[in-house]
């Protein structure tokens, strides 16, 4: 069995290049230019990066929802790269994801309980539906979650409750894999707090491995083993984060770490970074 | 002692859909030149306070109680229209999302110019010399093209830039910021607060920085005041209110913050009990 749950190499993404009506092809824009990435089984790896840079490509990319150019993608030792819709059809529940914007990717039509227990019995996890909320309710305890929400709304619920019913959803199938995508983004630092502790104790409990797309270090840092910064398309620096932290490599590295403002009194910051004003 | 630029005191505010409280006896001042953080977690109404001062309250949120008073005038029983003049000419919003601020359908230099046409009563001429300085002082590169785009036609970091010239142009007193960097990236961030900071002692603006980040906070602000539920938890200097908090849920807010220097501090979130006896605390009369 490899040390890796999911290996990417040399990933390529190119948009356009559409063939137009009367012959000749679009314009084509590299989103990936040739990205490496692996994750551990039970490892919890950052990807960071600003907009534009191609870390959601890169996630949606992992999990197969679009298609590369070029490049290779292996899930648990079989090589997935081109393999059909269907074909992917029994790895999904291995492989989650969590959204950035609870309120998008939880049907408002449907209560909880319904959203939460629908894919346990879609992939057959569970014999009846009994089954799945008996199950949904014990997460929903650990989660510190009411379980009046379940019988609730996705609008009736605060921003943290719902971003906590997106991760209770994606663990409650059991996940090899599980990426993340800028999940905390748009939270209090409370809820947030809340959020990314759950995260940390549930891949520590179930071993679970995760990819966690942030464009915010500081949280990467908090909840990631190992961290890959992507600028443009492609990984400028890869490694632990103790290391990363402790010494960036790479000028944009050191420019992204040196950008977070701390809660703290630092008088030079404000003026800090060679580069003076950048004119755009 | 001279007067402060403005001073709220006993500032009160209910929804009028269901009478829930929205601001309560918030008082606070602002000197001239310097930076006031409004910091809060969503739903502590640090912007109802920023629409409050602009006059921009959305009609379902009535104001029960209190003053405003800006130059030692009080905003709140000012006739509309001399308010509307004083607050045009004197107070300016640098807003969150440059996107919905600006108009998509109108090009970059009738909106940078509005404000100057209309209060000043300069000609477009005029007004365009003026739009092109200030796009200078914010460092974009190519003011003439700038002021001939559409707004779709600049990223988001030019967007801003864009917006504070505008807040800039008719020389305010006070600016109101209202998370003007929560959806920028954060080199972005920082380029832009270095800037509002640098335009701020050129021109010796004041500014109200509402912000739900400590950490942005704690870098440009000089006094910060600190809000739950709509009632002041905290007020002070950004160094008293950092260093030396008093009250639990201040501390509760610093130490939730993650921390990649002290990656085993941090992270923790504030405490049910805690928010439960704030919000008894705040609901008290």
């Amino acid at each position: 069995m490899s040390p890796d749950i999911l290996v990417a190499d040399n990933l390529e993404v190119a948009f356009g290049g559409a063939r137009r009506w009367f012959g000749g092809t679009g314009p084509q824009v590299k989103v990936l230019r040739g990205v490496s990435v692996r994750i551990g089984r039970g490892e919890t790896v950052g990807i960071v990066g600003e907009s534009g840079s191609g870390k959601t490509t890169l996630g949606r990319a992992l999990l197969r929802l679009i298609d590369v150019t070029a490049g290779r993608i292996v899930f648990d030792g079989a090589d997935i790269t081109r393999v059909s819709e269907t074909g992917m059809r029994p790895l999904r529940r291995r492989m989650q994801l969590i959204f950035q914007d609870p309120m998008a990717s939880l049907n408002p039509r449907r209560t909880i309980r319904r959203i939460v227990s629908e894919p346990m019995l879609f992939h057959r996890l569970v014999p009846t539906a009994a089954d799945a909320e008996a199950r949904a309710e014990t997460i929903f305890r650990r989660f510190s979650l009411p379980l009046a929400c379940l019988d609730r709304y996705p609008h009736e619920l605060s921003g943290g409750q719902r971003q906590r019913v997106g991760i209770a959803r994606a663990a409650l199938l059991t996940p090899d894999f599980v990426l993340a995508d800028e999940i905390v983004s748009g939270l209090d630092v409370s809820t947030q707090a809340q959020a990314l502790n759950l995260l940390k104790s549930l891949s520590s409990e179930l071993g679970l491995s995760m990819a966690f797309i942030s464009h915010d270090l500081s949280v990467i840092r908090a909840v990631c083993d190992r961290v890959y910064v992507l600028n443009a398309g492609e990984v400028v620096e890869e490694g632990p984060c103790e290391a990363v932290f402790a010494a960036p490599r790479h000028a944009y590295t050191r420019a992204l770490i040196d950008a977070i403002p701390l809660p703290r009194i630092d008088p030079t910051w404000l003026q800090r970074d060679g580069g003076a004003d950048v004119a755009m | 002692m001279s007067a402060p630029l403005l001073a709220v005191s006993g500032l009160g505010a209910v929804s009028d859909r269901d009478a829930t409280p929205i601001l309560r006896d918030v008082s606070l001042r602002v000197e001239r030149g310097e930076t006031l953080g409004l910091v809060g977690e969503s739903g502590a109404g640090k912007s109802t306070i920023g629409k409050a001062i602009l006059g921009i309250l959305p009609r379902t949120v009535r104001v029960t109680s209190g003053h405003i008073l800006f130059e030692n005038r009080d905003l709140l029983t000012m006739p509309s229209v001399e308010r509307r003049r004083l607050i045009g000419q004197r107070v300016a919003l640098i807003p969150q999302d440059p996107m919905t601020a600006l108009n998509p359908g109108r090009r970059i230099e009738g909106q940078l110019t509005d404000g100057l046409r209309l209060w000043r009563g300069l000609e477009a001429r005029a007004a365009r010399e003026i739009a092109l300085r200030l796009l200078g002082e914010v460092h974009i590169r190519d003011p003439e093209r700038v002021l001939a785009s559409y707004p779709h036609q600049l990223s988001g970091g030019m967007r801003q830039r864009v917006l504070i010239a505008a807040a800039f142009a008719l020389e305010p007193a006070l600016i109101i910021a209202d998370e003007p960097t929560t959806a920028l990236d954060v080199t972005v961030q920082k380029q832009i607060l270095r800037l509002i900071r640098g335009m701020q002692n050129t021109h010796g603006t004041a500014v109200i920085f509402v912000s739900h980040d400590l950490g942005v906070v704690a870098q440009i602000c000089d006094h910060v005041t600190l809000l739950f539920g709509g009632r002041i938890i905290e007020q002070g200097t950004t160094s008293e209110l950092l260093e030396a908090p008093k009250h639990a849920y201040t501390r509760a807010l610093i130490e939730a913050c993650p921390r990649y220097d002290r990656p085993d501090a941090g992270l923790r979130p504030v405490s049910e009990e805690l928010l439960a006896r704030l919000r008894a605390e705040v609901a008290a009369p």
